[in-house]
């Protein structure tokens, strides 16, 4: 066949009208096709956060209450492993001076020596422990902002141990099965030996549409969680009508959790 | 046409044969059973429609497949419900749902996926942090 111009632009005009077509076609093939959604009931926010008050917590709470803590390790079948160098911890105490490092002066330590101040990953804005997982498995939601871990994915490098600022990461250096001291929460898996693990700021059961874990058993109400993106959220109450400090500004994290003293 | 040291050689010939094809011998007809997975956990007894997410060929082709794009949408997507082509939706877990019908791991994964040659708790390693059903404890 001859080719000439208008041949050319005839095949032409048919391709680009082809190519024009393919997400029509597209779109059709996917109607028969499974579909992936959220749950209706989920809780949705955009940038969630936490506002501890500690104060209530002393206060209000009975001394030595653990009820965050327990309700979370129980949640989520953290196991009890007393060695400090081995334990595995989502949500802890620990004292002023370490917990807020170069804020306190001598007297300061005169009020909050030795009292417990409540700990859990921060959920950054800036988290340093995504930019050095090699593996991805260390991510942060777009949607929500959780800095999420997928276990599948953890390789076990400790980068991200050593990149957290604020220790909120724990490595399981054996099975950790036989340590989990409470009762097995069958709908939350475990983990394995070999993978890093940390709060996850209960992605699981936000997805339900409950509360975290430890913000549910507070009953003192000393932990409040809610989207920092919504004014009318109980976070973005407290952030305005109280002072409020964050752990480690100085590094740019952005933490996403923050504590009122 | 001569043969040199052909006392040798055959006889080593032959030896080198029945080695190589012991295997094939020493397991002459003790081919390990077809496995036959079991799906007569309460719960499916209970199904008036005996009817999987998907149907039962491409399940059988494709579970692993469709875990892994379940664990990609719920881990990394947030997206946790999975809505079949006709229409029922089911929360995609392993632990959650897949076990709550086929709750018989021993009968339904491990009779497989030992048949294939994969070691229980090393390929695939679900269970290292899946929690199984209680029957199979």
């Amino acid at each position: 066949m001859e080719s000439n111009r208008r041949t050319f632009m005839k095949i032409g005009g048919l391709c680009a009208l082809g190519l024009g077509a393919l997400p029509v076609v597209d779109a059709f093939a996917k109607l028969d096709q499974p579909k992936f959604s959220q749950d209706p009931q989920a809780l949705v926010g955009k940038k969630w956060a936490m506002v501890i008050d500690m104060k209530k917590c002393w206060e209000k709470g009975k001394p030595g209450c653990k009820d965050c803590m327990l309700a979370c390790h129980k949640y989520h079948n953290v196991p009890t492993i007393e060695d400090e160098k081995e334990e595995i911890k989502w949500i802890w105490t620990d004292e002023h001076e370490h917990v807020f490092v170069g804020q306190s002066n001598p007297y300061t330590e005169e009020n909050l020596h030795g009292k417990p101040f409540i700990v859990l990953c921060n959920h950054c804005a800036n988290p340093a422990c995504v930019r050095v997982c090699p593996t991805k498995a260390t991510f942060k939601r777009k949607e929500d902002g959780i800095v999420m871990m997928d276990f599948h994915r953890c390789i076990g490098c400790r980068f991200c141990m050593a990149a957290c600022p604020f220790g909120a990461r724990s490595f399981n250096f054996r099975d950790p099965r036989p340590y989990i001291k409470t009762e097995l929460n069958a709908s939350f898996p475990t983990r394995e030996r070999g993978v890093v693990e940390k709060c996850n700021f209960c992605n699981e059961r936000l997805a339900a549409g409950s509360l975290p874990a430890c913000v549910e058993a507070c009953k003192c109400g000393a932990l409040v969680f809610g989207d920092l993106e919504d004014p009318k959220s109980g976070v973005r109450k407290l952030l305005a009508s109280h002072y409020t400090i964050r752990r480690k500004p100085e590094l740019g994290t952005e933490p996403n959790v923050y504590y009122i003293v | 046409m001569r043969m040199y040291n052909a006392d040798k050689i055959i006889p080593g010939l032959i030896v080198f044969l029945v080695l190589v094809s012991l295997p094939v011998w020493y397991n002459m007809g003790k081919a390990a059973p077809v496995p036959q997975p079991k799906i007569d956990t309460p719960v499916i007894e209970k199904m008036t429609v005996k009817q999987c997410i998907l149907p039962k060929d491409e399940m059988i082709t494709g579970h692993m497949q469709l875990l892994n794009d379940w664990r990609t949408e719920v881990v990394r997507n947030g997206q946790r419900i999975y809505t079949a082509v006709d229409g029922k939706k089911y929360v995609m877990s392993l632990q959650n749902e897949c076990m709550k019908c086929h709750s018989n791991k021993a009968q339904f994964c491990d009779q497989c996926h030992n048949y294939a040659g994969l070691t229980a708790d090393a390929t695939p390693y679900c269970w290292t942090c899946h929690i199984a059903p209680k029957e199979n404890k």
